[in-house]
């Protein structure tokens, strides 16, 4: 293990086939802990985050000072009780807060990897995660955790490593990326590509880096994560700090403005070939068809316990996806849970203060651990 | 927690595997969980339900009787309990024939429209029956399928549906229905609970 810029990191000693065909040999995964591991080691909770995630879950984020992205559900007292349990959360290989990723050195050329970096699968993603289980000396997990891209890990997960889990909460997801979902991660690509800093991946230096491209895919991404109800309510028609319409092509609008925002600080803290790595990653992802099209199959070797949550408003992995889920697990006869949390605030719920799917959060997990 | 509930966890062997259809805040799921060591789940379409069944650590998932039940396995729960939601579907018939499908044998209780004193409502008064088990207006109520406990049996066999226990409660008593008392039981309970299988 090492620790620098803040940025815990295991080398993993182990060679990964990749399922591009490629194997890579002593890559870091980077990771961070909350909370304690108990003298049973059975209190281990494992969170795999979303697309733009990284491993600081909760708690002040130490590279870009804000607070973690699941600072809502995880802490102290919180849903996943970290006086109570042991979280682990890793960078995602593909990723760039300090995980083998495109922006890491190849020994070949001696600059960053870019698009030679290979690609890689949700399973790659799990597979290489899976060291931090030894690396903790954890022989099972209480439970494993995510939302969204984070969720499709957790399928994979327990259909990779049926016997390591004993519960498993897939959040706000889907077992297959859906057409819809791969053009809107299509349409993020392209906008990194248009980028003329793009240059095929191969930039370096700060100041050429694509900015523009990134900050547009990442605009794009932000509409789906929201509702139509949700963006009317907060936005509606209101002008952005201007008595009327200015007849030109500034920000005239506090959605435009809003969305302009939060596309220059995504490109601040992530890297345009990470974006494009780990959608190609969500977009390969079929876990049916890993399993000849039936995804029973992909959980019958599994006792764990399940919790699916989705939430009305999300019309990114909507309500019938989640439920296709619990669908083939019922029809195994395994142990699953479902409910339909009421949100206005879209995909983005499973984030955000939504007390309903906290209480359900805890609930599920508490009373499963005192079952364990 | 309810004399039908008792009824109902008395027909159940221990360590089984049961669903409960309609499963409310668990109640029934919870007694069975604790003193029966049942394999529970429950299904329930209330939201607000749901999450009281999950602070109970109870395995439930949301759903709706009349399209969710597909996607259970054929015979694959000892039994399905429905209680007292028959007469709520808008296709009984079709819940029941899922019921049995799904279970090796189900469990139904229905609120018996044949009862003394909803007969005795709608005959005085002349106004749709409102009782302890049916307390809503006819305006309110979920109820659109009501049966009596005559239906039900009646039911049963035109479907060729095995009636392998029926019992009649009024207030705390419990006795047993046959052929024979049938039209006296559906007189006097207020509530039938049938144990079929088909």
């Amino acid at each position: 293990m090492t620790t620098e810029n803040n940025i815990k990191t295991l080398i993993v000693k182990k060679p990964l086939k990749l399922d591009c065909g490629k194997t890579i040999n002593e890559y870091p995964i980077a990771y961070e802990t909350y909370g304690s591991l108990n003298e049973k080691k059975d209190n281990a909770i494992l969170i795999f985050h979303a697309l733009t995630g990284d491993q600081f879950v909760t708690g002040l984020n130490p590279i870009t000072k804000k607070d973690g992205w699941w600072s809502y559900a995880v802490g102290p007292d919180k849903a996943i009780d970290t006086k109570k349990y042991f979280v682990i959360c890793a960078n995602v290989i593909g990723g760039c807060m300090g995980s083998f990723g495109p922006s890491h050195e190849d020994p070949n050329t001696g600059t960053a990897f870019g698009t030679n970096f290979p690609v890689i699968t949700i399973n790659d993603m799990v597979n290489a995660q899976y060291n931090l289980l030894g690396h903790f000396g954890i022989d099972k997990l209480f439970s494993i955790a995510g939302g969204s891209m984070g969720g499709m890990q957790v399928l994979q997960f327990i259909s990779n490593f049926p016997d390591k889990a004993k519960t498993v909460i897939p959040i706000a997801c889907t077992s297959s990326h859906s057409a819809q979902n791969i053009a809107f991660n299509e349409l993020g690509r392209q906008a990194i590509a248009a980028d003329s800093n793009w240059k095929d991946g191969n930039y370096s230096s700060k100041d050429t880096i694509p900015n523009k491209g990134l900050a547009v895919a990442r605009m794009a991404a932000h509409i789906t994560y929201l509702s139509k109800k949700g963006l009317q309510e907060k936005f509606g028609r209101k002008l952005q700090e201007r008595e009327d319409l200015k007849f030109g092509f500034d920000a005239d609008f506090q959605i435009e403005s809003y969305l302009r925002y939060q596309g220059s600080v995504f490109v601040d803290r992530f890297d345009a070939n990470s974006y494009l790595y780990i959608t190609r990653a969500m977009d390969y992802f079929d876990l049916a068809k890993q399993f000849k099209g039936n995804l029973s199959n992909a959980f019958k070797a599994t006792r764990a316990k399940f919790f699916i949550i989705s939430f009305t408003s999300d019309w990114l992995y909507p309500t019938q996806e989640n439920k296709d889920i619990v669908i083939a697990l019922n029809s195994i006869g395994a142990d699953v849970g479902f409910v339909e949390i009421e949100s206005d605030k879209g995909h983005d719920s499973f984030l955000l203060d939504v007390p309903d799917f906290l209480n359900a959060l805890k609930n599920f997990l508490d009373k499963s651990y005192i079952e364990n | 927690m309810k004399n039908e509930f008792q009824v109902i966890a008395e027909l159940i062997e221990k360590e089984k595997k049961v669903l409960d259809v309609g499963c409310g805040d668990g109640t029934l799921m919870e007694f069975l969980k604790n003193n029966k060591k049942t394999n529970i789940r429950g299904l329930e379409i209330s939201k607000s339900k749901v999450q009281e069944c999950i602070a109970k650590g109870l395995t439930v998932i949301e759903g709706n009787a009349e399209k969710d039940l597909a996607q259970f396995p054929d015979k694959s729960f000892d039994y399905v309990v429905l209680s007292q939601t028959l007469q709520a579907f808008l296709n009984p018939e079709l819940v029941i024939n899922e019921l049995l499908r799904v279970g090796k044998k189900a469990i139904v209780t229905i609120p018996n429209f044949g009862y003394w004193k909803v007969r005795l409502h709608l005959l005085i008064k002349g106004t749709m029956p409102i009782t302890k088990t049916l307390p809503d207006e006819w305006y309110n109520t979920p109820n659109i399928h009501m049966c009596s406990i005559k239906d039900f049996f009646y039911f049963a066999k035109s479907r060729n549906i095995k009636i392998f226990k029926s019992l009649a409660i009024n207030n705390q008593n419990v006795s047993i229905i046959n052929d024979g008392n049938l039209t006296i039981k559906n007189f006097i309970a207020d509530l039938g609970i049938f144990l079929i299988e088909k």
